[in-house]
C-alpha cells in the first residue's frame, strides 16, 4: 500500500503522464477533427509513424526542431491529402482506404529511414527538445515538477486542444466542419462546400497525427525504430469515442489514459517478479476496448459519419 | 468534374482490374527504386528471379504463400458482410499457440491420422473464440469491430509472449522465449522432399474452393452477401442478420486461426512472437487485391509471397531496403481500390 501512495506521490509520475499523453492528445484531436467532418481516418497508425519517421530524419539532417514538427505535420497532410482523394472525391470505403493508408504510410516511412539511415548498431541519435520551466509556475513545491517542467510540444498540444474546442463551438469555420459531419445536404444548402470541408479537415486533422508521431522521435526519444508508434493511433480512434467528439473531453481522456499508462509502469517496478510484465503491457489495449464499450452508447456519433457525400445521389 | 455509375461491367474489365493495380503499384515502387539508386528493371528481374528462380526458392514461395491465401481468405469473408477483421493477426497467434500447448500436452502421443486433424480443428476454434467479444460489442454496443479487433491483436501477442515466457517455455531452448515444441507426429508432412513446402499449401487451396462454393452456392453465402450489401434491406428480405454476422465472423476468425495452426505445424514447430511477419495484416491487401473473391486470393497471395521472398533477394544483392515489398504491397491496395471503382463508375464532364 505504502508502495502504490509513494507512486502516487511522486512528481515524477504526474510528469510522465502529460508526457505520455502529449501523442495521444495530437493524435486524437487529429482524428476528432477528421471525424466532425465525416470522414474516419483509420489511417493514423501509419500517419504518426511517418511523422515519427519524417521529422527526425529532417533533424537528423540538420534542421531545428521546430522545423521537424513542421515537417512532421507535412508529411501527415500529404497521407491526409490521399485519404481525402479516396475518401470524399471518390467516396470509397473508410474503412479500407484508412488501411490501406496505414499499411502504406508506415512501409513507406521505414523504406525511407532505410535509405536515409544505413544500418548501424546503435541507432542514431539527435538532440531532443528538452523540458521547459514556466518561470514562476515551475518553482511551486509538487506542482511546478510534475506540470510545469514539460518540453514545448506537450504545453503545445495541451493548448491546441483548448483551441479546437474553441474552433468548433465557437466559430463560423467550426460550424461548418460540424454541419458536413452531421448532414452534408444541409450544409451544402447553407453554401458551405462539403467536399471543401471535409479535405481540409482530414488534412489538417492528419497533419496533428503527423506532429503527434513526431513527439515520439523528437521529445520522448532522441531516435526512430519500427513499430516505435505500437498501437498509439488505435488507441487516439478509441479515444475519440471515449472523448464524444468532444475536444475538451479528448484531453481529459489522453490524461487519464496516460495516468494509467504511467501507473502501470511504475507498478511494474514494484512487482516485478510476481505479476508477468505482459500484464502490465496489455492494460492500455485492454482500457481502450474498455472505454470504448462504456462509452459507445452515450457517445453521439456525428450522423454523417463514414457517408460518402456525393453532389445530386441521395 | 462528376462521375457516372456505369451499367455493365465487362468480364475482361473486372478480371483485368488486379492486374491494372498490380502494374501501377509496380511502376510506383520502381520510382523508389530508382531513387534508391539502383537500375529498375534489373531489380524486378532479381526479385522474380529470386522468388521463382530455383526449385528453393520456389517452394520457399509457395510456402510463405500458404498462410497468406487463409489469412486473406479470413479477411475476404469478412469484408464482404462488411465485418471488419482486423484481426487475423491475433487470431494467427492464438491459433498457434493453442495447437503447440495442445500438442505438447494433450494429445501428445496420438498418431498423426488423428492428431493433426484435431489439432487444425482447435487451432480454427481458438481463433473463431476471439471475434466473440468484438462481435458482442458491435451487436450489442454498436462498437466499430475495427479498433477493438485491432488492440486485440496487441493483447494476444503479449498474451502469447506470457505464455511462452512462462508456462508453456521450452526449458531446452537455452533461455529464449519460445514454445515447447509440438509432438513430432503433429509435424504436417512435406509436399515436396528437400524442401520446407507441406501440405499446408494443399489444405490452403481446397479451403479456398470449399469457401468459393459456400459463397456462390448456398443460401448462407447469399446471406452474407446481403447482409454486407444492405443490411437494412437484408433483414427486410428475411435475412436473420445476427446469426449471419456471428456464422461469417466464426468462420473468419477460424480460418485465421488454422493459418497460424498451419504455419506452427507446417514450418517451425514451436511458437516464438515472430511467426508471423504480419501475415494478419498482409491477408487484408491480399483479400482486397483478389477483390474479395476466395479463388482470386490464392493468386493474390502467390503475388504477395512473391513481393516478399523476391524483395528480400533483391535487397541483398542490390542494396534496397526489404521494406520496398511491404511498399508495393500497401501500393497495390491502394492502386487496387482505385482500379475497381474505374470499373463501378465512369468520369463525366
Amino acid at each position: 500500500m505504502n508502495a502504490l501512495i509513494d507512486i502516487l506521490a511522486s512528481a515524477g509520475l504526474w510528469a510522465a503522464v502529460l508526457r505520455i499523453a502529449t501523442p495521444l492528445i495530437l493524435g486524437t484531436l487529429g482524428a476528432l477533427l477528421s471525424e466532425r467532418a465525416g470522414v474516419l481516418n483509420l489511417g493514423i497508425e501509419g500517419i504518426m509513424t511517418f511523422g515519427a519517421m519524417i521529422g527526425w530524419v529532417a533533424v537528423y539532417n540538420g534542421a531545428d526542431l521546430w522545423t521537424g514538427l513542421l515537417v512532421a505535420a507535412l508529411g501527415g497532410a500529404v497521407f491526409g491529402a490521399l485519404h481525402a482523394v479516396l475518401t470524399v472525391t471518390l467516396g470509397l470505403s473508410q474503412h479500407v482506404s484508412g488501411l490501406g493508408v496505414t499499411l502504406f504510410a508506415s512501409s513507406f516511412a521505414y523504406y525511407v529511414f532505410r535509405l536515409m539511415v544505413p544500418v548501424a548498431g546503435t541507432p542514431p541519435t539527435i538532440e531532443p527538445f528538452q523540458p521547459i520551466a514556466i518561470p514562476g509556475l515551475s518553482d511551486l513545491p509538487f506542482f511546478g515538477p510534475a506540470f510545469f517542467t514539460q518540453t514545448a510540444p506537450t504545453y503545445l498540444a495541451i493548448l491546441l486542444a483548448v483551441a479546437l474546442a474553441y474552433l468548433l463551438s465557437r466559430t463560423p469555420l467550426g460550424l461548418a466542419v460540424r454541419m458536413t459531419g452531421e448532414n452534408p445536404h444541409a450544409a451544402e444548402a447553407q453554401g458551405i462546400n462539403p467536399m471543401a470541408v471535409r479535405y481540409g479537415a482530414v488534412i489538417a486533422g492528419s497533419a496533428l497525427m503527423g506532429v503527434g508521431g513526431a513527439f515520439l522521435t523528437l521529445s520522448a526519444f532522441n531516435s526512430f525504430f519500427p513499430t516505435m508508434v505500437q498501437g498509439r493511433g488505435w488507441i487516439c480512434i478509441a479515444l475519440v469515442v471515449f472523448a464524444s467528439w468532444r475536444p475538451e473531453r479528448a484531453l481529459f481522456g489522453a490524461l487519464l489514459f496516460a495516468f494509467f499508462d504511467a501507473f502501470q509502469l511504475r507498478l511494474q517496478t514494484v512487482l516485478s517478479g510476481v505479476v508477468p510484465y505482459q500484464l502490465f503491457l496489455m492494460i492500455p489495449y485492454i482500457l481502450s476496448i474498455v472505454a470504448l464499450a462504456v462509452m459507445a452508447r452515450r457517445a453521439r456519433v456525428p450522423q454523417a459519419l463514414m457517408q460518402p457525400y456525393r453532389r445530386g445521389e441521395r | 468534374m462528376r462521375f457516372e455509375r456505369r451499367e455493365h461491367r465487362s468480364p475482361a474489365l473486372v478480371i483485368a482490374t488486379p492486374l491494372i493495380a498490380i502494374a501501377a503499384a509496380m511502376a510506383i515502387a520502381g520510382v523508389l527504386i530508382a531513387l534508391a539508386g539502383a537500375p529498375v528493371f534489373t531489380a524486378y528481374g532479381k526479385i522474380l528471379t529470386s522468388a521463382f528462380g530455383s526449385r528453393l526458392s520456389a517452394t520457399e514461395t509457395l510456402m510463405r504463400a500458404t498462410p497468406l491465401i487463409l489469412t486473406g481468405l479470413a479477411a475476404a469473408v469478412a469484408f464482404r458482410a462488411r465485418l471488419w477483421n482486423i484481426g487475423a493477426e491475433g487470431q494467427f497467434y492464438i491459433g498457434a499457440i493453442a495447437v503447440a500447448a495442445a500438442s505438447a500436452h494433450l494429445l501428445s502421443g496420438l498418431t498423426p491420422i488423428l492428431q493433426i486433424p484435431l489439432l487444425l480443428a482447435i487451432g480454427a476454434v481458438a481463433g473463431m473464440v476471439m471475434l466473440l467479444l468484438p462481435l458482442w460489442l458491435r451487436l450489442r454496443f454498436s462498437v466499430d469491430e475495427v479498433v477493438t479487433t485491432l488492440l486485440l491483436n496487441f493483447v494476444i501477442i503479449l498474451f502469447v509472449s506470457m505464455l511462452i515466457d512462462g508456462v508453456l517455455k521450452d526449458p531446452t531452448a537455452f533461455g529464449w522465449p519460445q514454445s515447447e515444441a509440438v509432438d513430432k507426429a503433429a509435424r504436417l508432412p512435406k509436399l515436396i522432399d528437400r524442401s520446407r513446402l507441406h501440405i499446408g499449401l494443399a489444405i490452403a487451396v481446397v479451403v479456398a474452393l470449399v469457401v468459393h462454393f459456400v459463397q456462390t452456392r448456398t443460401v448462407f453465402g447469399v446471406q452474407s452477401r446481403a447482409a454486407g450489401l444492405n443490411p437494412a434491406g437484408a433483414v427486410f428480405a428475411g435475412v436473420p442478420l445476427g446469426r449471419t454476422l456471428v456464422l461469417v465472423a466464426m468462420i473468419s476468425g477460424g480460418l485465421a486461426g488454422l493459418a497460424g495452426a498451419i504455419e506452427v505445424l507446417g514450418v517451425k514447430g514451436y511458437v516464438t512472437t515472430d511467426l508471423s511477419p504480419g501475415y494478419g495484416y498482409s491477408g487484408i491487401v491480399v483479400a482486397m487485391l483478389a477483390n474479395l473473391n476466395p479463388v482470386g486470393v490464392v493468386f493474390a497471395a502467390l503475388f504477395t509471397a512473391m513481393m516478399f521472398v523476391g524483395a528480400d533477394g533483391m535487397s541483398r544483392s542490390m542494396g534496397i531496403p526489404t521494406y520496398i515489398a511491404d511498399v508495393t504491397v500497401a501500393l497495390s491496395l491502394l492502386s487496387m481500390l482505385v482500379a475497381v471503382f474505374f470499373t463501378q463508375y465512369r468520369i463525366r464532364r
